[in-house]
């Protein structure tokens, strides 16, 4: 990667600055740590499973459950993250059975394919609503982090690179201008 | 005895390893100080050959990297890709008197490992800019000093690149070209008729090698150099110029050893040797030597100066002129445009490019005056989105996710790269009260950016847009990310030569006026700081330095 493709593959990602970024040049804040122990529960990364699948879900190509997007998800909340963010995502689990509850009378898990789509599509209705009102002193919201991570997640994983998308680990050539068909897989690096 | 060697040689990055290999072909028994550990060719890249899916963090930053490198985190070199390629941050402190991004490599091979590999050669228009504009000291030299010099080292190191005829930008010994893709053939036809050749797109010159060379494979397109290339495809330390030196046998590499001091002779009025601290063993070696060559990088070899010789110069082997440390410059950059490219959704690529397009500096050439001095270039690329891309009317599910595992659509961006003036108050000092982790002087750094680069800055930003749109580009968007000096990573300047002992370091062979068998040939030699990439012409200063010293060992004049 040259410095222009480095710098834009971390601010590219969702349209705007990966979370945990944003604290780069300030350093981090000191903030109560947070019990992230719980992200590796059962129950959680069954629910970040299903969350990643409904956002990638299985297509003539594999899904996020395929590639363990949960387990990726909370070593990420818990590595990258800061403690702010932390602690916005587990309540962020809370608060999507909560909706689901409201909504269907039962949590996430136990909701049907079509339920949990509706109701992450509106939820991705509101993060676009919240993106475009938010300043950056604001706290994130809970299903940006978790569909940046499905795809961050997904997109890198071996599926993600070689079923998906195309990889070639050594081009060995460089061919400028190759015919393009819509349909076509892009490259899964650049 | 052990510790005498012909020539030592300080630091094992690009100019430290031409150092070696010139020293050691002449037949001049060299030792090779390298302050951190060693990284050996092919068996130590061990990220190179790893797939995405292989880094714990997909290549993104966990908060133990953030804490671990405050510096280095400011920009996009902090990866997990390549961290040991980069200082340990908390052994080697520096004190920031205003903000400088210092980026360090602190092993065998140094910043040879992860340079950006664009190799342009100077012109008469950089060797001649002081003493036309009136600024700072003229460069002793001149084109045709060095221009041997240049064909001497791209032979040898491997550089491709289109011969172009520019006055500004003089061809090199080129392998073949990359080539453009698509988009970039087109941009660069409109740009060069629209501006009758006095602006020009052309493919990067990059010493990544095209066809093999030197027992080196070519370029595999993979676009991984940074991590180290298995194939030895761009140049290196390790790929090119520590092997032909290992060859010769006449080289000792001595890695953990951070030389403290250059061991000055009164009587003599020559340095002796070098004082060598063991960074495993925090033990002390003395090491002789006919001939010192400084090649530690802009701001440390600065530092082996100013802790060398106190009894005689407070301030250090080298700063009767009181220019040590002072005029530091860099390229300011991260400034441009970016655009779409549209009529090209049947176009795509193979292979991954390690290199980009540049236009060459025009501003204040060729009868053009603007209101500030000097010029920029530019590097940049078009290239389809990848899956990181936001597909705003798309929400979830399957038809979203296959959707972003088609590339998205075209994008072309010029990001400038501007010349610095050389400040004498941008400088570098010992910073007596803060010590290292070896209980040795840290560095201060006190340095920014001035008028005239605000001003060029503008021009950068809209110089690009204008030559986007032109090229026929929709929604061109200029940029400023913000700069901090250093980010650049081509820190210059701190001992420049000169024709006058009174107002520099080294004189036109960059032998130290005060020491004359001690030749600081990196960055810190640098006069003025151009708008190209410099380390091509760290490589053929050093070439030429060391046939220098050699014949005038031979004469016994040093």
């Amino acid at each position: 990667m040259d410095r222009r493709e480095a710098i834009s593959r971390v601010a590219l990602l969702m349209g705007g600055t990966l979370v945990g970024m944003e604290y780069m040049m300030s350093g981090c804040k000191s903030a109560p740590a947070v019990n992230v122990n719980v992200l590796f529960e059962k129950n959680n990364i069954k629910l970040l499973d299903e969350v990643g699948d409904t956002i990638l879900p299985a297509t003539q190509t594999p899904g996020s459950k395929d590639v363990q997007i949960g387990s990726f998800m909370a070593l990420m909340v818990r590595d990258c993250y800061v403690a702010d963010d932390q602690q916005i995502f587990i309540n962020g689990i809370a608060k999507l059975n909560d909706e689901c509850r409201q909504k269907y009378n039962k949590g996430f898990l136990d909701c049907s394919k079509s339920q949990r789509t509706e109701l992450l599509n509106e939820l991705n209705k509101e993060l676009y609503v919240f993106r475009k009102i938010r300043t950056i002193y604001e706290p994130n919201h809970y299903f940006r982090m978790m569909k940046e991570l499905t795809l961050l997640g997904y997109f890198t994983s071996e599926d993600g690179c070689t079923k998906a998308m195309r990889y070639d680990p050594v081009p060995g050539r460089f061919d400028g201008c190759i015919p393009y068909k819509k349909g076509d897989k892009a490259w899964a690096t650049s | 005895m052990t510790n005498t060697y012909d020539a030592i040689v300080i630091g094992s990055g690009i100019s430290g390893g031409w150092a070696a290999k010139e020293l050691t072909e002449r037949g001049l028994k060299t030792i090779m100080l390298e302050r951190g550990k060693n990284i050996e060719h092919i068996s130590g890249y061990v990220n190179a050959n790893k797939a995405p899916w292989e880094f714990k963090y997909r290549l993104s930053r966990s908060q133990q990297m953030l804490n671990d490198h405050p510096v280095l985190k400011r920009d996009y070199v902090l990866s997990e890709a390549n961290l040991y390629y980069w200082v340990n941050e908390k052994e080697s402190p520096y004190k920031e008197v205003k903000p400088f991004d210092w980026f360090r490599g602190y092993q065998v091979g140094g910043r040879s490992l992860t340079w950006g590999r664009q190799s342009y050669r100077w012109s008469d228009f950089d060797f001649e800019a002081n003493a036309k504009d009136g600024i700072a000291i003229d460069w002793p030299i001149r084109y045709a000093d060095i221009a041997p010099w240049y064909g001497y080292v791209e032979k040898f190191a491997g550089i491709s690149g289109s011969k172009e005829g520019l006055p500004q930008l003089p061809d090199s010994e080129f392998l073949p070209a990359m080539e453009m893709n698509c988009v970039e053939k087109d941009v660069a036809a409109r740009i060069n008729k629209q501006y009758k050749d006095l602006r020009k797109m052309i493919i990067g010159r990059v010493a990544n090698i095209t066809v093999p060379h030197n027992n080196r494979t070519n370029c595999q397109y993979r676009n991984k150099c940074a991590l180290g290339c298995p194939f030895g495809a761009y140049f290196s330390t390790q790929s090119s110029t520590l092997p032909a030196a290992m060859a010769t046998g006449n080289l000792t590499l001595r890695p953990f050893s951070i030389v403290t001091k250059i061991i000055y002779d009164k009587d003599t009025k020559k340095a002796k040797g070098v004082e060598v601290l063991d960074a495993e063993t925090n033990q002390t070696y003395e090491y002789y030597a006919k001939v010192v060559f400084v090649c530690a990088s802009t701001l440390n070899s600065a530092w082996v100066l100013m802790n060398s010789a106190t009894d005689v110069w407070p301030e250090g082997l080298g700063s009767s002129s009181g220019e040590l440390g002072h005029n530091l410059m860099d390229h300011h950059f991260k400034c441009g445009a970016n655009g779409e490219p549209e009529g090209y959704d049947d176009k795509y690529y193979f292979g991954r490019r390690a290199n980009g397009i540049y236009i060459p500096r025009f501003r204040n050439l060729f009868g053009d005056k603007r209101d500030y001095l000097r010029g920029f270039g530019y590097q940049g690329r078009a290239s389809r989105e990848g899956w990181s891309r936001e597909i705003a009317e798309m929400n979830i599910g399957g038809e979203f996710k296959d959707a972003l595992a088609e590339p998205g659509k075209w994008t072309m961006g010029l990001t400038a790269f501007g010349e610095t003036l050389p400040y004498h108050d941008n400088k570098t000092y010992l910073d007596k009260d803060k010590k290292d982790k070896w209980g040795l002087p840290i560095l201060a750094i006190s340095a920014e950016i001035k008028d005239n680069e605000h001003k060029m800055r503008v021009d950068m930003m809209q110089d690009a847009k204008e030559m986007l749109e032109t090229a026929g580009l929709k929604n061109v968007t200029t940029f400023d990310s913000g700069y901090t000096l250093g980010a650049g990573i081509h820190e210059m300047g701190t001992a420049r030569m000169g024709h006058d002992p009174k107002t520099s370091v080294l004189n036109k062979w960059n032998q130290v006026w005060d020491a004359q068998n001690v030749f600081v040939t990196d960055g810190s030699c640098m006069v003025s700081a151009a708008c190209v990439n410099p380390s091509l012409t760290y490589m053929a200063l050093t070439a030429r330095a060391v046939d220098h010293a050699v014949n005038e060992l031979k004469k016994n004049n040093i």
